[in-house]
């Protein structure tokens, strides 16, 4: 089973690489673009063929390690 | 004393905190490398400034996950002395010895300089050589100082006297515009309930010698040794 994990800066809280992004598009002439957020990426192979269990494994990573839940959120999808 | 300066793969501050207690406080240094379990026999451990692990992933979050992070724990559980400076204040942050996390500097940028910081909370065994109020010069170097913790983790924080240095003008005013990095409510170092844990982004370890300018960062040591001085006294007693 494939993990593919998102994270990324909790609603509220000031992502200055995000505010930097988001003033470069401006300058390109992009100016509808609001609330630029940058976030990780990751992707995992799990030895894993029960979704549920798989579901619990990931889970506690991204609680564990993959994200620090007093900044960050995560999202995740598995795929067989 | 015994110090511990621990050692994470790519730490780099840690031979000048070693430096700073045995050559010119003339204590008795380990250095503990990260994979060691057990910190038998020291007084006070050190978390030193670096690059632990490349800051991969978040800065201190792999770390913390070292062998000795357990040990760690167990010394702080027992009330002895454990300071974090900079990415040691990171790591501490991750293994929630301290409340809260590091965001990204508000300006993007890595901030190397000297800075200001107000000592809030003097009666601590890291700053009782300092007045409370005092202003000392003591430099960052960090891109990831940006203090952010809840409004009620931060309350707690206020309230308990965990704040012990803010970042402030030369005369002492916390205000916005002497914060280098966006940290909320000028926080530059705060301990743990407890006590006996210290985190800052600020080097201490920096400024200890009349050659390098500034000695300013010889309060943080010296109140460390002289309150492990007067508990040697107590227990004697």
């Amino acid at each position: 089973m494939k993990a593919k994990i998102h994270v990324t800066l909790k609603s509220g809280i000031l992502d200055p690489q995000g505010k930097a992004i988001e003033h470069a598009l401006d300058s390109l002439g992009f100016k509808h673009v609001a609330n630029v957020r940058v976030g990780k990426y990751m992707e995992l192979d799990l030895q894993e063929a029960d979704r549920a269990k798989a579901e619990v494994a990931v889970k506690s990573m991204c609680e564990k390690l993959l994200a620090n839940t007093i900044i960050e959120d995560y999202r995740y999808e598995l795929t067989a | 004393m015994n110090v511990g300066v621990l050692v994470f793969p790519g730490s780099n501050c840690d031979h000048d905190c070693a430096h700073v207690l045995k050559d010119v406080l003339g204590q008795n240094v380990t250095m503990v490398w990260h994979k060691e379990s057990s910190l038998a026999g020291l007084d006070a451990v050190i978390l030193p400034g670096g690059f632990s692990y490349g800051d991969y992933l978040r800065t201190g979050a792999i770390a913390r996950f070292s062998p000795v992070m357990q040990a760690v724990q167990q010394f702080a559980a027992e009330g002895k002395l454990v300071l974090g400076i900079c990415n040691g204040f990171q790591i501490l942050l991750e293994a929630g010895l301290l409340p809260g996390a590091m965001l990204r500097n508000k300006s993007l940028h890595f901030i190397c300089r000297e800075t200001y910081v107000k000592v809030e909370n003097a009666a601590t065994p890291f700053t009782n050589a300092c007045k409370p109020g005092q202003v000392l010069k003591i430099p960052i170097a960090h891109a990831d100082g940006n203090y952010y913790t809840d409004p009620v983790t931060l309350g707690g924080l206020q309230a308990n006297a965990q704040v012990v240095f803010r970042y402030c003008t030369v005369d002492g005013k916390v205000v916005p515009g002497a914060c280098p990095n966006g940290s909320l409510d000028n926080i530059a170092g705060i301990r743990s309930a407890q006590g006996n844990v210290l985190g800052m982004m600020p080097h201490p370890e920096r400024c200890v010698e009349t050659m390098l300018g500034n000695e300013d960062g010889r309060h943080i040591f010296q109140s460390m040794l002289s309150f492990l001085e007067q508990k040697k006294v107590a227990e004697v007693r």
